[in-house]
């Protein structure tokens, strides 16, 4: 165990199921989001976007919108300010080429192709709709046919396309049972409540913004390398997002197109996307095909697990879902092989969302498995656990901890599973209605990113923990600062502790459900650095109750220091400080990963989601009338968050199985459901019962304090556990996602 | 051309000069008012994000025209809390963790109160699902809303709920 | 949105006046205009506000036991009516499984007739459309078209009504009571909305003026009120717009059907009535044989628009559902989820 993880303070805020502490803000209408936001003499931008997947902008009549009352101005390839850097220029593989009317080329529907500032938000939209473009149209790409698919360089986040082990071809060649099956799996968007929007005020040479941001310091560092200035000369502000799922990872280009806006009219500007205009700019989850080969043993066995995928990215930059991933961690077989190609099509650059790879990836691996079980004549958990990887299975390294098995047990004993009847369609409620049980495993690697951050104790006894940490939702307002007041050994309440804006130390990416891990880990690091200076005055000071106690022999509580082995005797913080005459403390903290451990060891959280589908035998409707997910992830810092964190997750699963899908446009390579009304995520009575039970799992590998992170693992495993009860109940396998319900008509 | 028009928001009486006719109630709120509480999640009646009570009804703000409701009474979420006491459903809210990011929150807060005035839902859960199911919540509150919606009922005063059970 | 004049007329006639000017249009609450003049997809220029008419926001017993609905009653105040409810429970459940309660709260009983397609090429200005622009084309034609109409669709428009109360209104003899230039007139409601044919943008057989007043169910409707029902297949337990959807109700006389009514919704560009489906029932055994016979001639007709055969046998199939949940009675109340089939069942199972 390493050193200061055995110096943690179980005080009394870690583990507490707090209520959020930006909840009064929130129930109040008081947390201000960025469109909240009113700067003296604000316009208001709105953007043009293309009505075509490929071609060129011939026209815009630009005069008409121009002469609109209370349009101020057009901004169009012709005016727009010029950039430091092109916007196509990729220096980092996280730097995503962005539409920035760079030229009159469209690439995508969608895309951006002018902007219309006004004094109102009324004149500004009108505006747009009086510029009415016109263009040289090219046929569309659509659909995973349409091109040939080449070998991405990479997918996800710089992994290998392809990954193997033994040979898939032997291992299918030895087994009894063999099945080829293949899944498709729709394009979503993230379509997070709060649109994608900004207001940005150029002064004194410097930038002030309000946006929603998952990345403050990436967002800083891209609009400095764009706009040609000092990074630390851009003030960002984002202490709130109204969810982001991975579409606020890194700067969007309309937010980038309000900063422009702002330049061209030297004035406050807000921009905010109309709800259809996230269909495109803003990234989504890529569609896939992924074909299986699986092979077992008469005992149910797996001897070959073959995972290829064939997904999409756009024609002028990378991102590559990587939906293998899931099969190189979470079943045992000898012979495993994932593969991924791609097509380029005449789409917006596809981005991460919420479970990146593992969410398509899962929902059709599970649904695979489920469909082996079935050939082998054997209950779907109990194939699971036959073939259970008791190492991570491509890399062979031992897991960091993990405690599926007793997910799946208390999951399935929760949702009462050994009451499920093997055969498919042959169970009804008291309705008449058709019931199916499945069940699919949850899996999401834990990660680590970097994060720094600092703290300071005075010696009036008060504290503050400093961080660019970012809430969009998963609590970091609460978490974080438990965590901040554990590591001082202060009540929650005597810590300042902030966050969300980009003056505040790097905190890296609230993403790859590594945030609380990651920034938690700086947090403690810092506070434990005071604490430890601390010590040091105390137990070196002949004066102190605690001299002598040697560091690692004192608890910090409460606001004292207290000797390990006699806790009656101690000391408070001010009483060392103001003794040893120091106004402050200060304390920075760094996190990072442990190379040496991850080298070592295979960190991932699991769980496993039981779902209940109800289907109407004659009409087809489906609805999920229970899921129960069980879920390892380490230590938990607040019980109430990381259940909402798995109800959320869950939902997603949901979405995923029974409803987001794009319907695109063969022809015209449009999006022709780009609204809330037509593109179905659940609505409340789509969740009539949703559980998340918390098992208890201890990992002294991943970080100091033992967090896997929740935010997206809960959506894995749920989709296809609601793809296998739809099958269950119906006896029909639909074999690409979203399940409809014609599809289920028999 | 101005337009001027009375609306008694959050109980207090407000002469303003539309400029503009297009301007919704929403726009009109958080652009002009700076009441910023309403949110904007679709601009097109598809999340409820916007929901305000007017003339005591729950309603979307961004499909109503503030020319045309002349004379009515508003009520936003910066109204609902009375003298720093929150109502009962902003405490359940917080309680029952019935949000994440709080964008839609407002909306859903809003709406609640209005459902809980049109007394049919009671403390049937799949009637309050039901009832709450035009506020979209995409980071998957629903269970905590429902919660919420349930223990609030149980503790507000029979003025606050209209009289209804 | 384009800018338009606003006018708030003080009388019906100032109204029809006002309105008869073109490029004129009437505003009710606006939850499907300002959603359209939001979208660019339609554009008036002068807008003539009726929320301020003074006597249109009741509903009246008449004499000889009519019931009128006037065009200003909002959809949450009709099925809330205790009384109304309880004579035309089909109504009610129809209006309660329509959109979300906030949109309920605002709209109106004449909005809910004039509301338009919901058809993605329609809502899409982009896209050729000949409602939007006669002669234009339609792209839904060979589109992604999964949800079009199925019966009564020209290659003109394949669009859908998007109603859910106008589908029992329709099945119930509603009557349209309309205001214009000419003075009053009253148009049944099957005959209110035209079908394509080769001039989708002309959608009702309104003139330009003309207002509606109101909805009048006729007192021989009331004798449904104990097997009368309206159920929705949507792809979303709520908040969502029919794929299909079926009022039904019948009048029983013994073990006999004395009077079937049946429409249909989300299969054509008006509300569909099925009188060839009443005609199989009326005498007939209400049993699920005679409602398989009935479906049958209900969609006889029917044809695909495109890539939605499945929606034919989707609607027969709710027609059988229907009838057998109309036959089986009203129940007390309208279901925690209005018009599902994840309604509960009143004992025996429905699904069988």
């Amino acid at each position: 165990m390493p050193e200061n993880a055995a110096r943690i303070r179980h005080g009394s805020s870690i583990g507490q199921p707090l209520t959020r502490r930006d909840g009064l803000l929130k129930v109040t209408g008081g947390a201000t989001y960025a469109a909240d936001n009113h700067p003296e003499g604000l316009l208001h931008a709105v953007t043009a976007v293309s009505t075509i997947a490929r071609g060129r902008v011939t026209h815009l009549d630009v005069a008409a919108a121009r002469a609109h009352p209370g349009v101020v101005d057009v901004m169009t390839p012709e005016n727009a300010p010029k950039l430091a850097m092109h916007p196509d220029k990729k220096d980092t593989p996280f730097t995503f080429r962005l539409d920035l009317l760079q030229d009159s080329a469209v690439r995508y529907a969608n895309q951006p192709i002018a902007v219309v500032i006004a004094d109102t938000l009324e004149a500004a939209t009108e505006g747009v709709a009086l510029l009415a473009p016109r263009y040289n149209v090219e046929a569309a790409r659509v659909g995973l046919d349409a091109e040939k698919p080449i070998v991405p360089p990479s997918v996800g986040v710089g992994e290998p396309p392809d990954a193997s082990k033994g040979d898939v071809e032997a291992g299918l060649g030895e087994a009894e049972t063999r099945i080829a099956t293949t899944y498709e799996t729709a394009s979503q968007y993230h379509n997070a409540m709060e649109p994608h929007a900004i207001v940005a005020e150029w002064k004194d040479g410097g930038l002030s913004i309000d946006m929603p941001t998952q990345g403050l310091s990436i967002a800083q560092g891209r609009l400095a390398g764009l706009f040609g200035i000092d990074p630390k000369k851009i003030h960002i502000r984002s202490p709130f997002l109204g969810g982001g799922f991975g579409s606020k990872g890194t700067p969007a280009g309309p937010q980038v197109l309000g900063v422009m806006a702002a330049k061209l009219v030297d004035r406050p500007v807000k921009l905010v996307l109309r709800r259809e205009q996230m269909f495109g700019p803003v990234g989504h989850r890529a569609q896939t095909r992924q074909s299986f080969r699986l092979g077992t043993k008469g005992d149910g066995t797996l001897t070959a697990l073959e995972h290829c995928t064939l997904t999409a990215s756009s024609t002028f930059d990378d991102f590559f879902e990587p939906s293998g991933g899931v099969s190189h961690t979470l079943y045992a077989s000898p012979n495993i092989s994932a593969t991924h190609r791609a097509v380029r099509l005449d789409i917006g650059t596809p981005m991460f969302m919420r479970a990146p790879g593992e969410a398509s990836g899962s929902a059709a691996l599970e649904s695979a498995i489920d469909e082996m079980a079935e050939a082998c004549g054997m209950d779907p958990l109990e194939f699971r656990l036959k073939n259970y990887a008791e190492k991570e299975p491509l890399s062979g390294k031992p897991f960091s901890s993990k405690a599926l098995r007793e997910c799946y047990r208390q999951g399935a004993e929760a949702f009462g599973w050994s009451a499920r009847k093997p055969e498919p369609r042959s169970m009804r409620d008291q309705d008449g209605l058709l019931v199916g049980w499945g069940v699919g495993t949850a899996t999401f690697p834990a990660l680590m990113m970097q994060a720094q951050a600092s703290a300071e104790l005075r010696a009036d006894g008060s504290a503050s923990m400093l961080i660019g940490a970012h809430d969009m939702g998963q609590g970091a307002w609460t978490a974080l600062a438990q965590i901040a007041a554990d590591s001082l050994g202060l009540d929650l309440d005597a810590v300042e502790f902030r966050m969300g804006s980009s003056d505040l130390p790097n905190a890296g990416i609230a993403g790859g459900s590594a945030h609380t891990a990651t920034a938690g880990d700086a947090i403690h690091k810092a506070g434990s650095a005071i604490i430890a200076q601390l010590s040091e005055l105390a137990t070196q000071d002949e004066r102190s109750p605690l001299f002598g106690a040697g560091n690692a022999g004192t608890i910090a509580r409460d606001g004292w220091l207290l000797r390990r082995d006699d806790e009656r005797r101690g000391e408070s913080f001010s009483d060392i400080l103001k003794r040893a005459g120091r106004e402050r403390i200060e304390g920075q903290g760094n996190a990072g990963s442990d190379k040496a451990a991850r080298e070592a060891y295979a960190m991932h959280a699991h769980g496993a989601v039981f779902a209940e589908a109800k289907v109407d035998p004659d009409l087809g409707q489906v609805r999920v009338t229970r899921l129960v997910g069980a879920f390892a992830a380490g230590r938990i810092i607040n019980p109430r968050l990381v259940r909402s964190q798995y109800y959320g997750g869950m939902i997603w699963g949901l979405s995923f199985a029974l409803h987001e899908h794009t319907v695109m446009d063969k022809r015209s390579g449009r999006p022709m459901n780009a609204s809330l009304a037509e593109y179905h995520v659940p609505v409340n009575a789509d969740v009539p019962s949703v559980e998340a039970i918390l098992v208890e799992e201890h990992d002294p590998h991943v970080n100091a304090l033992g967090i896997k992170g929740v935010g997206e693992i809960s959506i894995t495993g749920t989709a296809g556990a609601i793809a296998n009860a739809v099958f269950h109940a119906t006896g029909i396998r639909v074999r690409e996602l979203p399940i409809t319900l014609d599809r289920l008509m028999g | 051309m101005s337009f001027p028009i009375a609306l008694t928001i959050n109980g207090q009486r407000r002469a303003i000069n539309l400029d503009d006719p297009r301007v919704t109630l929403l726009d009109l709120l958080r652009e002009r008012l700076h009441l910023t509480g309403s949110k904007k999640g679709c601009d097109r009646g598809q999340c409820g994000a916007c929901t305000v009570l007017v003339n005591g009804r729950r309603i979307n703000s961004c499909l109503a025209l503030a020319v045309s409701l002349d004379g009515a009474e508003v009520l936003t979420i910066e109204g609902l809390a009375e003298n720093g006491t929150l109502h009962p459903l902003q405490a359940a809210f917080i309680e029952h963790d019935g949000f994440q990011c709080g964008f839609c929150t407002p909306g859903q807060i809003m709406s609640a109160v209005g459902l809980i005035h049109e007394g049919d839902a009671g403390d049937d859960p799949e009637r309050i699902r039901e009832a709450m199911s035009g506020n979209l919540c995409r980071c998957g509150a629903y269970r905590g809303i429902t919660e919420a919606v349930i223990e609030a009922q149980k503790n507000m005063p029979s003025r606050m709920n209209g009289g209804a059970a | 949105m384009n800018r338009f004049e606003y006018i708030r007329p003080a009388s019906v006639a100032e109204a029809v006046a006002a309105a008869s000017e073109p490029g004129a249009t009437y505003l009710g609450a606006g939850t499907n205009l300002l959603d359209l003049m939001k979208g660019g997809i339609t554009k008036p220029t002068r807008l003539v506000d009726t929320t301020h008419l003074p006597g249109l926001d009741r509903i009246e017993r008449l004499e000889g036991g009519a019931v009128r609905i006037g065009a200003l009653v909002r959809n949450t105040d009709l099925a809330y009516d205790q009384e109304f409810s309880k004579t035309f429970p089909s109504v009610a459940e129809a209006v309660l499984a329509g959109a979300s309660a906030q949109l309920r709260n605002a709209a109106t009983t004449a909005g809910n007739l004039m509301q338009r397609t919901r058809c993605a090429y329609f809502y899409d200005p982009a896209s050729a459309c000949n409602k939007r622009e006669p002669g234009a084309g339609c792209d839904a034609l060979h589109g992604a078209n999964r949800t079009s109409a199925v019966v009564g669709w020209s290659e003109h428009c394949v669009a859908t009504h998007p109603s859910d109360l106008c589908v029992p209104l329709v099945a119930l003899d509603a009557v349209v009571e309309i205001d214009g230039k000419a003075g009053r007139r009253e148009v049944p409601l099957e005959a209110f909305h035209r079908l394509p044919g080769d001039e989708p943008q002309r959608e009702t057989v309104l003139e330009p003026g003309d207002l509606i007043v109101a909805v009048r169910l006729p007192v021989e409707a009331a004798a449904f009120a104990a097997r009368s029902r309206y159920v929705k297949i949507r792809e979303r337990t709520s908040y969502a717009f029919a794929l299909v959807s079926v009022a039904a109700a019948l009048h029983l006389e013994g073990d006999r059907v004395a009077e079937a009514r049946v429409a249909l919704g989300g299969v054509a560009l008006k509300p569909w009535r099925a009188r060839e489906a009443e005609a199989i029932l009326d005498g007939a055994a209400p049993d699920e044989a005679s409602y398989r016979k009935a479906a049958d001639a209900a969609l006889a007709a029917a044809k695909p628009s495109g890539d939605n055969a499945f929606k034919i046998e989707l609607a027969r199939r709710l027609i059988v559902r229907a009838l057998t949940l109309a036959a089986a009675g009203t129940p007390e109340r309208v279901p925690a989820l209005p018009a599902s089939v994840f309604q509960a069942a009143q004992g025996s199972a429905i699904h069988a």
